[in-house]
């Protein structure tokens, strides 16, 4: 028997069967003709923090597999007039959503969410913290092309210090014996993101990060997190930015993901966004298979 | 006292430590004083009231150097009333306020009016005034006045005082009055956005952590400022290794610095803050494993000076909320003398006349309070009772304060406070 899984918070509150169980439903879901899972179910999608890719990726899950979706989000509701998350997950639970996906700004509140509101809560990207619909994908996504997941060298170059897309991947595939490296600028990359997990080493030279390497996680990069730090914009791509030249540093069969937004030019070329290696489009088809497996897993229509 | 006027507390162990008394003894209270302390017996049918203290031990009443009572401004978090029955319910019969009220206490005014007898408090009430107009940290605050209007020292806790000139100058200023600066010492410069400490338990639940340097930098700037001055700081809830290590030099070199840490600091580590337990978030927060570690050994060879409780109480609604925007600080007047048991003498075997001086004997010599923290004939009758075995489970449902942000909820002590004594009245009785 495998527990139930009510909310997907974070990572680690998986077990790895749970995280099989999901990857095997997501692999099987046919988005052409989904199954009608969630037919007369309601799936709120309350964001408090702007997101174009994840959002419209839940809806369209929800969609497919029959259920309603409803967006609460800062600007339509009470939540500009200083309502409480508890009070704002009471009401949208109370009105009648079966479960809540919801972004937002700070750390652990899809935590807080869920100690109160007793509906099943998909957490779409806590602040700096966990964005587990993402790792998923990523992982039905490097498994599409990698036999196993065992022994695997994946490269997650950027700003690993703002990205929960970086923690979340990283609980996961080191599970899975993956060797995570995050690569990065010490302001990106501080010595203690390797405590993460057991697995993951920090670099600060993006060329020796890549020897070796089967995956090439490029991560985004804002201009404005760079003020005030050691290098300057040019510096970085300089130094950091994924290119043809330096995809060649990993191994001939190595992929390149995004989580996106892509900003081309900064994090990686267009010619590496692109190209023959890259997955990018991949991984957004992969991000609403996942979803449903995700909605239809904490729904209990699995 | 109105109703009684003298009380014998009769079979207990007496630990004094300013007197250096630790034996069986019988101790008689009289109109607000000890008037006698004497071998079991000698002082039979002398009191008005016997109170069997047969197994229990008879201190010096507990002073906290660091309380929030909230007390004008915020009486939906703690009232001075409230705030003092939690402060008796943990056997202190005397408790220092800090100024960041609303207002803030900057003046002779809200200093008299926090000891004003229509406040109901329940124990003494020693405010610690703002050292600086508004706690704004530009201009000082009539040092003298506010030491006239019963202050007993100065701070701007919440805050630390950042600017160097202001700081010497107000050590300067509060030597002269014989008063301690309290420092809460944080180079806010560099911990804003932060809600935990700097380690691998921030980085992993992705929240900005503050570093240990924050506090130790002040604590090294305002021992050399005290070098130059001759004046005394306090540092309040110090919570590093680096910061006690300072301190330790400091008083090697005969420098006036004291410190106090808090049953928190000494219990818990930042890895306990799991999923995002806004009970476990506190300024300053709790450190890493070595800081605790380091702060225990402060403890065991006299380098920290006091245990204070930092006792910060907050509504429902101000804790449960987004961990990043959950206010600071803990509950802990009801907690303190169990953890100093239960970690400090069961685990780490301190004897327990370290532990009364920890909590009476020592914050009264650093706060000047004449005539407290001793149980010597003539001084004030504040009296702790306490059974130092009793085993218990510290319940938050039940507690005196007003608040309920504890992270103890629930956990079995060892050590309970029996009765509480302040000024000759009984303000606690278990």
């Amino acid at each position: 028997m495998k527990p139930q899984l009510r909310s997907l918070l974070g990572i680690s509150q998986l077990t790895t069967g749970q995280i099989e169980a999901i990857l095997a439903l997501a692999r099987r879901m046919d988005l052409k003709r989904p199954p009608q899972l969630l037919r007369n179910r309601h799936v709120a999608l309350l964001f408090y923090e702007a997101s174009t890719r994840t959002r419209i990726s839940f809806e369209f899950a929800a969609k497919a597999l029959g259920a309603t979706t409803t967006q609460v989000t800062p600007t339509s509701s009470s939540i500009e007039k200083g309502e409480s998350l508890i009070d704002t997950g009471w009401t949208v639970a109370n009105v009648g959503a079966d479960a809540i996906v919801m972004r937002h700004p700070n750390s652990g509140a899809a935590y807080l969410l869920a100690r109160y509101v007793h509906v099943p809560i998909v957490n779409a990207g806590d602040g700096m913290h966990q964005h587990p619909s993402q790792a998923l994908l990523d992982a039905l996504t490097i498994t599409n092309h990698k036999k196993k997941l065992q022994g695997l060298r994946v490269v997650i170059v950027g700003d690993v210090y703002h990205s929960r897309v970086a923690r979340s991947n990283a609980e996961l595939l080191t599970r899975f014996g993956v060797d995570v490296v995050f690569c990065g600028p010490p302001d990106f990359v501080p010595e203690i993101a390797a405590t993460l997990a057991p697995g993951v080493t920090a670099c600060h030279d993006l060329n020796i990060a890549l020897q070796g390497a089967d995956v090439v996680m490029a991560l985004r990069v804002q201009k404005e997190r760079l003020v005030n730090k050691q290098l300057s914009v040019e510096e970085y791509i300089a130094e950091y930015q994924v290119t043809p030249l330096r995809m060649r540093l990993a191994k001939p069969d190595a992929i390149l993901m995004h989580p996106g937004p892509v900003i081309r030019g900064m994090e990686v070329t267009s010619e590496v966004a692109d190209g023959p290696q890259s997955c990018i489009h991949e991984q957004v088809r992969n991000g609403v298979k996942t979803r449903m497996a995700i909605l239809a897993t904490v729904l209990g229509a699995a | 006292m109105k109703d009684m006027d003298s009380i014998l507390i009769y079979g207990g162990r007496v630990i004094d430590p300013a007197s250096g008394l630790d034996d069986d003894m019988d101790v008689l209270l009289r109109d607000d004083r000890v008037a006698a302390v004497g071998p079991p017996g000698k002082l039979r049918g002398q009191g008005k009231r016997a109170f069997k203290a047969k197994g229990y031990i008879v201190a010096p009443g507990f002073i906290d150097l660091h309380v929030h009572l909230r007390e004008p401004g915020q009486p939906h978090k703690e009232t001075i009333a409230t705030g003092t029955a939690a402060a008796a319910a943990g056997g202190f019969t005397s408790v220092c306020a800090m100024p960041n009220t609303v207002p803030v206490n900057d003046s002779a005014e809200i200093t008299r009016w926090m000891q004003s007898p229509e406040r109901g408090a329940l124990v003494n009430v020693f405010p610690v005034a703002a050292a600086t107009a508004g706690s704004l940290g530009e201009k000082l605050t009539n040092f003298a006045a506010l030491k006239r209007a019963g202050a007993v020292a100065v701070s701007d806790d919440g805050k630390p005082i950042l600017e160097d000139k202001l700081m010497r100058e107000a050590l300067r200023k509060a030597a002269m009055l014989k008063i301690p600066v309290v420092q809460h010492a944080e180079d806010t410069r560099l911990t804003g956005g932060c809600s935990m400490n700097l380690g691998p338990t921030s980085f992993r639940l992705g929240l900005h952590g503050m570093s240990n340097a924050a506090e130790s930098t002040i604590v090294e700037r305002d021992i050399a400022l005290v070098r130059a001055t001759g004046g005394h700081v306090h540092v309040a809830h110090l919570s590093t290794r680096e910061a006690l290590q300072a301190v330790r030099d400091a008083k090697k070199a005969g420098l006036r610095v004291t410190c106090e840490v808090t049953p928190h600091h000494l219990t818990l580590t930042d890895d306990t803050v799991g999923e995002f337990n806004t009970n476990h978030k506190m300024n300053p927060p709790l450190r890493a494993v070595a800081d605790r570690e380091a702060l225990i050994e402060g403890i065991l060879d006299g380098t920290i000076d006091a245990i204070a409780t930092d006792h910060a109480p907050h509504a429902f609604h101000e804790k449960e909320v987004e961990f990043e925007r959950a206010a600071f600080g803990i509950t802990g007047l009801e907690t303190a003398l169990p953890i100093a048991i239960t970690v400090l003498h069961q685990h780490f075997e301190l004897p327990l006349w370290r532990i009364v001086e920890l909590l009476s004997s020592n914050p009264a010599k650093i706060f000047n309070l004449r005539n407290r923290g001793t149980l010597a004939k003539g001084s004030h009758a504040d009296v702790t009772i306490f059974d130092p075995k009793k085993k218990w489970t510290f319940e938050a449902s039940r507690s005196y304060s007003k608040s309920r942000n504890t992270p103890f909820d629930g956990w079995s002590f060892s050590g309970r406070i029996v009765a509480t004594i302040a000024g000759g009245r009984v303000a606690y009785e278990g």
